[in-house]
């Protein structure tokens, strides 16, 4: 690849990532700007102002989830209940608007055969959402959330994985190109629980998706997986933060996102804190962009603090790499046309990710819909 | 049996300093089953002359016709005239992220024999052409030439000569930075295509180590962007006892 560019770990000093402020109530949130550093990779022009936390619903998202044996699924009424904070005033102003919040269950001891999927679709207009995935002890399943239609919409999704518990959850934002999704993924992990939690953003005019993990207990596996396609104009973030605050835990973090075209802008943050009492922790993180057209713009940024030595190991790595002509004039060579280059080189990138989802259902999916936004216009 | 027509061809680049003349009139016809070595000192176009005729867009062509089997190879964009029957081993192949290097051999067959092979035939088609160029079997999950050794490159590309089986191939400085073993590996691959008399080939090198495996029935010497002088083998000898200097002069 051309332009590849690596880092090192770096251990850096030990500073306090406790949000400053954490609350379900928007009104306690400074409007953010791109001056904070949380927003500024951010578009905040393009944020059709849900930023201030009190846009009006104009709409609402449709929802359908299939019937799987083991599984449960509830709008429930009631906002009541234990719910930690919000770190910013777009998800809390989320939660402040919604009236209703879609409960998913995973019932003890239940091994799922049969993926979950949830459907969300939009009908293009200001919607908000909560939905809570929850795996009790020992279950184990695939959910799938799948993101389609136009849509201006702020939804959360918090997972809890009980002790012992296992999930999938795979969150494709297939929108519309006019869609403007803006998202926290809170995941917590009670003892030896494990999550495989995958992004895969492919549409959207602005998507802004920001997983978390937290462990609760020793013995949390996390393995955060995201593959991401920024056509011309589109603006595709992920900001995440695995936050080893248990003994034992383990995360694995690989992101691979590609751009086609003039103004595409992907931005992936990778926020990786080992507290001092996280002993034994072993984490890993890696990013890769490929610019395959135009005047596109990868930001990567791996950070890992580290604050004990005991560990099992740490480390992050991020490469960007062009598609350019020479590449482009080899292919050809061999007769392979302009287009079924791009996708060549497309589809490869992206292959092996595909394989480490691990969700077979999806791949056919999402391989087309690449390839169909492929040298697009938004 | 196919006909690579090369006349009068001239060839500019764009430099920061405006457009430069490179090739100055290169006529040059090679056959099916003909091996044609080109030699010439650095920098006297050789490169310029094999991008030229695979369709490299950085250059740009002024004069001259080229043609394959009366065809006008330079109305064609870069995959026509590989689907055509051109092919170009090049000096210095690419690295191309994320293609393994079986995807990209199948896609490439596919489009030039106009149907994708069949699976279980070019399963062991490509065995076969792997083990002759004695490259490691897991080389076709690697992606194509990256982190591959200057040589692994060249088999690379020899390997891709012989599975598209064109008819007519240009392979720039094949020899360059191979040890003594694969020089001999590679050169009975590059054989095995020719002896099927269906493939011309032109050979660029600098040395004559590789013309004692690969028998050039002509040798050309090519001189500030052309063809200076023309011979059987023994201008091969000439050249590496005595040097360029001396077709200057004449
Ligand atoms: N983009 C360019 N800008 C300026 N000069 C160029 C450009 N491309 C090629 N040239 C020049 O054209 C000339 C011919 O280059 P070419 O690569 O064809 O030579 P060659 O005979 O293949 O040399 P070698 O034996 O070193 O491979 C050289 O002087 C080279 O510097
Ligand atoms: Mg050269």
């Amino acid at each position: 690849m051309a332009e590849v560019k690596e880092h090192e770990v770096a251990i850096v000093p030990p500073k306090d990532h406790t949000p400053v402020i954490r609350s379900l109530d928007p009104t306690e949130f400074p409007t953010p700007t791109s001056r904070d550093e949380e927003f500024r990779f951010t578009p905040m022009s393009r944020l059709r102002n849900l930023q201030e936390g009190n846009v009006a619903a104009t709409g609402s998202m449709a929802i359908a989830v299939n019937k799987v044996a083991g599984s449960t699924f509830e709008v429930a009424a009631d906002k009541s209940g234990d719910r930690i904070g919000f770190t910013d005033k777009i998800a809390a102003g989320a939660w402040s608007q919604i009236e209703s919040v879609s409960k998913l269950t995973i019932e003890a001891n239940q091994n799922l055969t049969e993926s979950v999927v949830v459907s969300i679709v939009g009908s293009d207009a200001v919607a908000y959402g909560q939905l809570d995935i929850n795996v009790e002890k020992f279950a184990s399943a695939v959910v799938i959330v799948d993101h389609i239609g136009a849509a201006t919409y702020a939804g959360n999704i918090d997972i809890n994985v009980a002790d012992g518990g296992s999930v999938t959850v795979v969150s494709l934002q297939d929108w519309d190109t006019s869609a403007l999704h803006l998202a926290q993924h809170r995941i917590t992990l009670g003892r030896d629980a494990s999550v495989k939690h995958v992004s895969v953003t492919l549409g959207g005019e602005v998507v802004r998706i920001l997983p978390s993990v937290h462990y609760s207990a020793p013995g949390g596996q996390a393995e955060l997986i995201g593959l991401y396609f920024a056509g011309a104009g589109q603006h595709a973030e992920h900001r995440l933060f695995v936050d080893h605050s248990e003994a034992n835990c383990r995360s694995n973090v690989v992101y691979k996102g590609a751009l086609d075209g003039e103004g595409a802008h992907t931005v992936w943050v990778g926020d990786v804190l080992i507290r001092a009492n996280a002993v034994g922790t072993d984490t890993y993180e890696i990013n890769r962009n490929l610019v395959l057209s135009g005047g596109g713009r990868a930001d990567s940024v791996p950070n890992l603090e580290i604050e004990t030595g005991e560990i099992v190991g740490a480390g992050h790595a991020s490469t960007t790499g062009r598609f350019d002509d020479e590449q482009l004039f080899y292919l050809q060579s061999r007769g392979i046309n302009e287009d079924e280059a791009r996708r060549l080189v497309l589809r490869g990138f992206f292959e092996d990710l595909l394989g480490q989802i691990g969700v077979p259902e999806i791949n056919e999916r999402v391989r087309d819909s690449i390839e169909a936004r492929l040298g697009g216009q938004i | 049996m196919s006909v690579l027509e090369i006349k009068g061809l001239t060839v500019q680049v764009t430099t920061e300093d405006g457009p430069k003349e490179i090739l100055r009139g290169v006529d040059l016809t090679v056959k099916a089953g003909e091996i044609h070595a080109l030699m010439g000192p650095n920098g006297s176009g050789k490169s310029t002359l094999a991008y030229a005729i695979a369709g490299h867009p950085k250059y740009t062509i002024t004069g001259g016709q080229v043609t394959l089997d009366g065809q006008d190879v330079l109305e064609m964009s870069v995959d026509e005239r590989a689907r055509a029957g051109l092919f170009l081993a090049m000096q210095y192949p690419v690295e191309v992220p994320g293609v393994s290097i079986s995807n990209f051999l199948r896609t490439s067959i596919t489009a030039i024999r106009g149907e994708a092979p069949n699976l279980r035939h070019w399963i062991k088609e490509l065995k076969e052409s792997m083990a002759g160029l004695q490259i490691d079997p897991q080389f076709a999950e690697r992606n194509v030439n990256e982190g591959f050794s200057g040589g692994e490159r060249k088999r690379t590309e020899i390997l891709q000569m012989e599975l598209i089986h064109p008819k007519i191939a240009v392979l720039d400085e094949t020899d360059s930075g191979l040890d003594v073993d694969a020089l001999r590996v590679v050169s009975e691959g590059i054989n095995r295509v020719c002896d099927k008399g269906e493939t011309g080939v032109l050979l660029i090198t600098h040395f004559t180590r590789i013309l004692k495996y690969v028998k050039p029935d002509f040798v050309h010497v090519f001189y500030d962007g052309r063809i200076v002088r023309e011979g059987g083998p023994e201008l091969a000898d000439d050249i590496e006892a005595n040097g360029y200097a001396q077709f200057v002069t004449a």
